[in-house]
């Protein structure tokens, strides 16, 4: 994320103690994850204790506080998609990415999250890759699926 | 506002008007026992521990004193067996997080609570967030705050301010039940800027 981008989203709020999860949730969408100097940036500009922008950061599991791969692979693990074979599907996954759930690849390219639900009980199981949907999997797919996202 | 007329354990208490419940029954000299509690805070409503049994207009509720505001004729009863009760499930589930905390240990003697009723997971903080507010309250320097949520919810020190604010201060220490919180203190301070003790006792 290049830091003129970054500085418009901040100057929009600054002096806004009340906008904190709205910067959060708009760095968050840009750069998929809220790198710690942003977070000292936006506390300073917000005019907002260090500690509680952390403590928001922290609460949210919307927010990451690490970094994460070029693409985002969420499988979901609700009670419909597993009852139709979600361990499998995840099990595929984690053979696909080599990276269990929480974790990122060496070089980047995926980073692995489970759901539970996420909303789409009647095309399940799924996966979601970058936001979009993918229907009715099944293991043997996992692989062509995921060959689209490099 | 004016003054009200209320009930506290079958006395008759006259209270302020913006008071809640806690300092009425403080002020008439009736005991409720607290952890989250401090006088230059904030209500919290942590802890729990100051739960009390209140009636009005014939209806009965559980709710905590600290943040309860007193009503004219208001019916209070700090001590009774679902009282009582309430207060020693909270102690002992406080008890598995951190079982030789003196005050805990006192309260659970009073309230006869199991302190081996739980399975231990000795995390020391009740998070009871006095150190947490009195950094942000009384010093201004929110230097400590609770980070995660749930079951991984605790306190932690930020070092940048911490390294800068807390070795002056470090009144938080006295406030905790546990002593946890001197123990995350030091933590922070041996993994984000060791050495400055060792280097202020040479000097000394």
């Amino acid at each position: 994320m290049d830091s003129a981008n970054l500085d418009q989203i901040i100057e929009q709020h600054r002096g806004k103690p009340g906008d904190l999860i709205h910067v959060l949730m708009e760095v968050q969408h840009q750069n998929h994850w809220l790198p710690r100097d942003v977070l000292h940036q936006i506390a300073e500009a917000l005019n907002i204790p260090f500690s509680r922008v952390l403590r928001i950061a922290t609460l949210y599991k919307t927010f990451s506080l690490t970094p994460k791969g070029r693409n985002e692979v969420h499988v979901c693990t609700g009670i419909s998609c597993h009852l139709r074979g979600a361990n499998k599907l995840l099990d595929a996954v984690e053979r696909a990415t080599g990276i269990k759930p929480g974790e990122t690849d060496a070089g980047w390219r995926f980073t692995l999250d489970t759901g539970s639900c996420l909303g789409s009980c009647s095309i399940g199981p799924e996966i979601i890759v970058n936001g979009t949907h993918h229907a009715r999997m099944t293991p043997a797919k996992v692989e062509d699926v995921l060959k689209e996202y490099q | 506002m004016s003054d009200v007329v209320m009930q506290i354990d079958g006395k008759e208490v006259k209270a302020g008007g913006d008071m809640t419940v806690l300092q009425a029954a403080r002020a008439a000299g009736i005991h409720i026992p607290t952890l989250c509690h401090h006088d230059k805070l904030e209500p919290f409503g942590a802890c729990r521990m100051c739960m009390v049994e209140v009636e009005t207009r014939g209806r009965m509720s559980y709710v905590v004193s600290c943040l309860y505001p007193v009503a004219k004729d208001l019916v209070v009863r700090t001590r009774s067996e679902r009282v009582d009760k309430i207060r020693r499930v909270i102690l002992e589930e406080l008890l598995a997080h951190a079982p030789n905390s003196p005050e805990l240990v006192e309260l659970a003697r009073e309230y006869r609570a199991d302190r081996d009723r739980f399975d231990k997971d000795p995390s020391f903080c009740i998070l009871c967030g006095l150190c947490v507010r009195y950094c942000a309250e009384v010093k201004q320097k929110n230097a400590v705050d609770f980070i995660e949520r749930g079951a991984l919810r605790e306190i932690s020190f930020i070092p940048e301010i911490a390294k800068k604010e807390c070795w002056e201060c470090q009144e938080c220490f006295a406030l905790c039940p546990t002593s946890y919180a001197q123990a995350a203190y030091f933590l922070t301070e041996a993994l984000a800027f060791p050495g400055r003790r060792k280097a202020s006792a040479q000097s000394a």
